[in-house]
Formats: C-alpha cells, sequence, structure tokens
C-alpha cells in the first residue's frame, strides 16, 4: 500500500509472556538491556523520541495476576497492571483509599489514565507524578518479584533519586500495598501544573491527625520541585502542635528551605518553586484542617 | 539486533484484519501506512497533543502510545468507523454549525475523546467538559466553540431531539 511510514523508534524485539515466571526468566537474561512495558503511557514516548534504546521490550500486558484491587487484612492491595481508570473509578479505593482518590484527577488526562497503570507510575518514579508521592505520603509497601523470589520494600526506602528506585534490574513490580486510614487521619492533596493534568510543577501529599485544628501528628511529601518525592521532615517537625489560624506564623513554611532542592527547568526556577512549595503548604494543612470540621 | 514482523489479528472498524508488523510501529503509523486510515492524526508522537486518539477495546487512548503489535485479538475504532456507524453524526453537526474546527487537524481526536465524554455522561457541567477534553490540543479554535458543540449535543441527546 501507498503510504510510507516514517521510522521513528529503534528497532527492538517484543515479547509478551503468558506467566510472570515467563517474564521474570526473561527479564534476568537480559536486565538492563530489558525494558518491562506495562501501561506505556511513558516508555513509548521515550521510544519514538529514541530517548530509550532496549534490546527486548517485555510486555507484561496479559498477565492478569498482575491486576486488581482487593481489601486485605490492614490495607488495600493494587496490582501492578491495575489501570489508573480502574483505581479512579473503584468503590474500594473511594472508601479506603482517601488520598488515592483526590490525587487521581490529576494524573494525566483520560485516554492516559485508560492505559496507564499503577504500577507503572510507582516503578518509574517521575519526579513530577503523583502516585509516588501518596504512597509515600501513605507509607505504603511495594512488593517486587525478582529470581530469587518476592521482597516488600516500605515506601521511605523504595525512592532513591531521578527515576530511580530500590528495584534491581531483574524484577519486576508485583503489587502496592497501601495501608488503612488510621481512625482520625485526615489526607489533603495540592498541586500545580500549566494545565490540569500536565505534570506538576509543584505538589504536595498531606496526612494528618488533626484535634481541635492543633497538629498532633503531620506527613508532608513534596513532588514536581524534587528529584524523586521528598518527605518535608523540618516543616513536619515545625508544624507538630502547631493551631492552624490563616495568620499561622509564616515562618514555619521556611523550614522547607532545609528539607528541598527544588529543580531549576522550564517549569520554573529553584526559587519560584520553593515559593510554590510553601504555598501549597499552607493550603494543603488548611484544606486537612476543614476535613476535620467537616466529619 | 532482531527486528522480524509480528503476525497480529485484530479487528478495525469492524473489519477483519490480519498484518505483518515491525514491533517498534505504533499503532497510528499501523492504521496510516498499512490500512491507509488517514483520519487518525499524528502531532506530537509522546502522549501530549491528542490528535492521535482512537477507541481501543472500548476506551479512548493515544494511539501513538501503543504498539500495533499489542493490538493483537483488538478491537480498534477509528474516526473513520464512528464517522460511518453514525455514533456521531450529532456531533459531527454541532462541530460544524458552532464552527468547532478550522484547520480541523485536532478534529478526529476530540471526535474521539468527546464520543467517550458523551457515552459516559448524559450531563456534566462546563467546567468538567473542559476538564475532560483538556488532554486534546486545538491551535486553531480557542476550545470555547468545542466545548459550546458537546455541550449541545448532550443538551440534544438528554432531551431527545434528533
Amino acid at each position: 500500500m501507498g503510504i510510507k511510514a516514517a521510522v521513528k523508534a529503534p528497532k527492538f524485539r517484543y515479547v509478551r509472556p503468558q506467566s510472570l515466571s515467563e517474564a521474570i526468566s526473561l527479564l534476568s537474561e537480559f536486565a538492563d538491556e530489558a525494558r518491562i512495558l506495562a501501561g506505556g503511557q511513558s516508555l513509548i514516548p521515550t521510544l519514538n523520541m529514541r530517548l530509550s534504546q532496549p534490546e527486548i521490550v517485555i510486555d507484561i500486558n496479559k498477565l492478569d495476576e498482575l491486576k486488581g484491587i482487593s481489601l486485605e487484612t490492614g490495607h488495600v492491595r493494587i496490582g501492578a497492571m491495575t489501570r489508573h481508570v480502574e483505581v479512579m473509578g473503584s468503590a474500594l479505593v473511594n472508601e479506603n483509599l482517601p488520598l488515592i482518590a483526590e490525587a487521581l484527577p490529576y494524573v494525566a488526562h483520560v485516554a492516559v489514565r485508560n492505559r496507564g497503570t499503577f504500577g507503572g507510575s510507582i516503578a518509574l518514579a517521575d519526579p513530577a507524578a503523583e502516585m509516588p508521592a501518596c504512597i509515600l505520603a501513605m507509607q505504603a509497601e511495594i512488593v517486587l518479584e525478582g529470581p530469587t523470589g518476592r521482597r516488600k520494600v516500605k515506601a521511605d526506602d523504595f525512592f532513591y533519586g531521578l527515576y530511580d528506585t530500590a528495584m534491581r534490574p531483574d524484577e519486576i513490580l508485583i503489587e502496592v500495598l497501601l495501608p488503612l486510614a488510621k481512625p482520625g487521619e485526615v489526607f489533603s492533596f495540592m498541586e500545580l501544573s500549566r494545565r490540569k493534568g500536565d505534570f506538576a510543577q509543584a505538589g504536595v501529599a498531606c496526612r494528618a491527625s488533626i484535634s481541635a485544628k492543633t497538629f498532633e501528628k503531620i506527613r508532608l511529601v513534596y513532588f514536581g520541585s524534587e528529584l524523586k518525592p521528598t518527605v518535608g521532615k523540618n516543616v513536619m517537625t515545625a508544624l507538630e502542635g502547631q493551631t492552624w489560624s490563616e495568620n499561622i506564623d509564616e515562618k514555619i513554611f521556611s523550614e522547607l528551605e532545609d528539607d528541598l532542592d527544588p529543580i531549576d527547568n522550564l517549569h520554573g526556577s529553584a526559587a519560584l518553586k520553593m515559593h510554590w512549595q510553601k504555598v501549597l503548604t499552607k493550603r494543603a494543612i488548611a484544606a486537612a484542617v476543614k476535613k476535620t470540621e467537616l466529619v | 539486533m532482531e527486528d522480524e514482523k509480528i503476525q497480529i489479528a485484530l479487528r478495525v472498524n469492524g473489519e477483519e484484519i490480519t498484518a505483518r508488523v515491525e514491533p517498534r510501529m505504533h499503532l497510528v503509523d499501523f492504521l496510516r501506512s498499512q490500512l491507509e486510515l488517514t483520519g487518525s492524526h499524528l502531532g506530537c508522537e509522546h502522549g501530549i497533543c491528542g490528535a492521535c486518539s482512537v477507541r481501543l477495546d472500548g476506551v479512548v487512548v493515544r494511539g501513538c502510545l501503543v504498539l500495533a503489535v499489542q493490538c493483537d485479538g483488538a478491537e480498534v475504532t477509528t474516526i473513520e468507523g464512528l464517522t460511518e456507524s453514525g455514533e456521531i453524526s450529532d456531533l459531527q453537526e454541532h462541530f460544524v454549525s458552532r464552527n468547532a474546527l478550522q484547520c480541523g487537524f485536532c478534529t478526529p481526536g476530540m471526535l474521539m475523546t468527546a464520543a467517550e465524554l458523551l457515552e459516559r455522561k448524559k450531563s456534566l457541567p462546563r467546567e468538567e467538559i473542559r476538564e475532560f477534553m483538556s488532554g486534546n490540543f486545538c491551535r486553531c479554535t480557542g476550545y470555547h466553540a468545542i466545548i459550546d458543540a458537546i455541550e449541545e449535543t448532550m443538551n440534544d441527546r438528554r432531551s431527545g431531539v434528533q
């Protein structure tokens, strides 16, 4: 037929294993030369742009054991190949994981959510992605499997740096175990982007126990501005014991200068991102306080 | 490095197709170059612009972010199929009457995305229509006319206007 296709992606071998063990043995054979194809919403752009040149692409879309959401003792399990649209539409998630439910509408656009997967987003660890920040705020556990078996990694120990995680080259992300909210815990989520659904320029996921507007416990995880989702340890310590008011001492938010090291790029200068994160922090804690008043 | 073609069998716009594709070819390049279905457009090829939107197994996806080889066994509907079935003829009429297109490059993608919205929702505030459509770029219209056309189609369908 007549029309000639332009050549874009580099050549690679494609395999679509029918079982997890087959996928893992391929992965251990090729390791760094292989890429796992989950939803493909980040991998395929890098192939089309020739930013990535794997020898082999291992498509795990047929592995049904990696799909689905279930309520288990103390946590909700989200299988790695569960698509964002399914997580977003899940009653289990809406009832038990309020932070995930609040953040998902910020994850890309409808066509990308129809295809992109929960596990893919965690495994890639894009610095601007919402789900890594949320699971770190919730202190979830990530289940990985390689040739020597399964292991669990705490979210606190998972994110190493820019697209760099505790996953070994021969491991596949199987599922994420997200703890149920403790009684009295509230969550809030704030993100700044040019167009809703685009990559975050700055953002924060908040988990707090608040009594009479006083922060008994608070955990804040920042994304978009940093190389990896980052816990705001100093600002959290400064906020504990503080009572919320519109006139809360803004010096507290300056603690972020010791927590964050924003990336200078076309989405904004480091100084501007630091400013945004301070503003978003105030909005996030205000939103959390408001939720305790609604209960 | 191997670049063997792989045999795939899929349904495109209701028609059974078998073809041999290179693994690196994405779905829209396959549709355009091998099936000559040129209604699906390629803008950015990294998932930002939405011009390549097609329906894959019932839901709208970025056609540039799915490999053709992954569509073995799948059901694909393009703007050609959607037009032929008449599913969105009312929406297409409103796109014309509202001047919701100028150069037309984004239009197939806009229609594919809007078709999913109209299928899912009977009624939606204008702001939420905008948000649903926010993954599709248009460089001519300024978007208002597109949202008008979708809103009017939604209203007509709800009130039973043919």
